[in-house]
């Protein structure tokens, strides 16, 4: 579903990903792990067309992106789903108008069949009842759950997720884990997790890439991961505060930032 | 050197107002371009219509009204000393139809419409809507852009237009009201002075060029504003700033091309 090869990308000159190549085949759930800043977000937009590579190519669904039109890449984006980290819901329009968005603007379908629709993937997310409301009357747990059902609500073949579990309480976390199994699974999309979340992640994916500094680290399945050895893998699934992960940012000699030194 | 950093920040100042005004246009056409959605899907702009031109109109009544009271007042003790009570009448429409309508209406529009607009888009990218919108294969400029730029250059003529009417009736009220001047030299000395072509389509056309300009720095600075809290603060104030001086740049240059020199 999606080959990614050889993927350099550098803002002015800053090299931000280096030879980024992954595969994700279909149906699967893969997660993108790595440091806040490692430019996990970066691939996910270079996966969304967002971005063009400076070398390299993406190719989704047998095309590769940065050759697209903003035709074909539209076209191609009707095919696709993202949640963004807090949602995105549109704030001036209903939960309601937010999940019909894209089926008002993309399809003919009636005002009836779209109600059903709605009300069909509202319901997915446990959320039916709030179809009336405003996003601001919606707690961030939910609100995330509104735009996942507004994410696919176009049944995407390929569903992207950028930190969805980033600020949730224990039981909206497990909560939109779940759906994005279950959802990948009935939709039988191909999704990607971008994430940190090294624990709820773990449970629900297929396949993890590891991230650190623009390059990818380390990759395997959930079990595999668990039992790396490689020291990186190592101190970011068990949370270590100290390891080829410095806890200290670089800086200067510390005696003399306290005045001690000559 | 301190001169030579000064002259370099000026120079680096005016590079970036050049480069902003130059993008700026480019946007302007870009509204143009994708402008068939506000006028096949005409709902979308009679939306905006309300929250630009309907939530405008107490401020304009109630500011139109007080400067047609101020208009009479002033008008009546000027004109006295000629003896020529008789043309306040004309005095108060022609200022108001020709000069202190459109302006004061485009203004307070400005402060009003233009500084919520600018906010609202600010934030719709702040809080990545707008980006939402985009991975939903939805052209943002077409389909929240746009439809505010058009209601915004057709609700600015007809606020100006009530601005100047409700003014007039504010200046019969103390002058024929309250100072005594004869009412019926009072309307016909208006309906002879004032010319249609001549003050009321000019008056118009100003308020529409208003219009355009305010709605289009406003759409800009909230397109343009770096998402945080700041930057949308700082593009609120600068939209109000930039079109204030913009109305009273474009109404002398179009005072001049109207009645100048005749």
């Amino acid at each position: 579903m999606v080959e990614i090869r050889d993927l350099n990308f550098a803002y002015d000159k800053r090299p931000v990903l280096q030879g980024i190549n992954m595969t994700f085949p279909k149906g699967k759930l893969i997660a993108i792990m790595g440091l806040s800043g490692c430019g996990k977000t970066t691939l996910l937009r270079h996966i969304g067309g967002a971005l063009k590579p400076t070398s390299g190519h993406i190719k989704v669904d047998g095309q590769i992106l940065h050759d697209l039109d903003q035709d074909g890449l539209y076209a191609m984006r009707r095919k696709m789903g993202m949640l963004f980290q807090f949602g995105a819901l549109f704030t001036d329009m209903s939960v309601y108008d937010n999940v019909a968005f894209q089926m008002r603007e993309h399809t003919d379908l009636p005002e009836e069949l779209i109600h059903d629709l709605v009300m069909m993937k509202l319901n997915a997310v446990g959320l039916r009842g709030t179809h009336d409301l405003m996003p601001s009357e919606l707690s961030g747990g939910m609100a995330r759950r509104v735009a996942l059902a507004r994410t696919v609500a176009l049944d995407p073949m390929l569903v992207m997720y950028d930190e969805p579990f980033a600020g949730l309480d224990p039981i909206s976390l497990t909560v939109v884990g779940d759906l994005i199994r279950q959802l990948n699974d009935a939709l039988g999309a191909t999704s990607v997790i971008v994430t940190h979340d090294i624990q709820e992640s773990l449970k629900i994916v297929d396949y993890v890439y590891f991230m650190a500094n623009g390059v990818i680290e380390a990759e395997g399945t959930p079990d595999e991961i668990r039992a790396s050895g490689k020291e990186f893998v190592h101190q970011f699934v068990h949370g270590e505060m100290d390891g080829p992960v410095p806890f200290h940012y670089p800086g200067g000699d510390y005696r003399q930032d306290l005045s001690l030194g000559n | 050197m301190p001169a030579v950093k000064s002259i370099r920040v000026i120079g680096h100042r005016a590079i970036s107002a050049v480069w902003r005004i130059g993008m700026a246009t480019r946007f302007f056409f870009l509204i143009l371009l994708y402008s068939g959605n506000s006028f096949r899907r005409f709902h979308l702009t009679v939306k905006e219509l309300f929250s630009t031109g309907v939530m405008s109109l107490l401020i304009i009544v109630v500011a139109g009204l007080f400067v047609g009271m101020v208009l009479g007042l002033q008008g009546y003790e000027t004109l006295k000393r000629y003896g020529s009570e008789a043309a306040l009448g004309s005095m108060v429409a022609l200022s108001l139809v020709r000069e202190l309508g459109p302006v004061l209406a485009a203004l307070l529009f400005a402060s009003r419409a233009g500084s919520a607009m600018t906010a609202e888009i600010g934030l719709m990218k702040a809080t990545e809507q707008i980006a939402a919108m985009e991975m939903m294969a939805v052209n943002p400029v077409a389909r929240i852009v746009a439809p505010r730029f058009w209601a915004g250059v057709i609700s600015m003529p007809l606020l100006a237009a009530l601005f100047s009417a409700i003014g007039v009736f504010g200046g019969y009220f103390v002058g024929v009201v309250q100072i005594g001047v004869d009412e019926g030299s009072f309307w016909s000395q208006m309906q002879s002075a004032v010319d249609f072509r001549e003050d009321i389509l000019n008056g118009v056309i100003k308020s529409f060029v208003f219009g355009m300009a305010v709605t289009v720095i406003a759409l800009f600075e909230g397109y343009d504003a770096p998402p945080t809290a700041e930057g949308v603060s700082g593009a609120t104030t600068r939209t109000v700033v930039e079109s204030s001086l913009a109305i009273l740049m474009l109404d002398f240059i179009l005072t001049a091309m109207m009645f100048g020199g005749k």
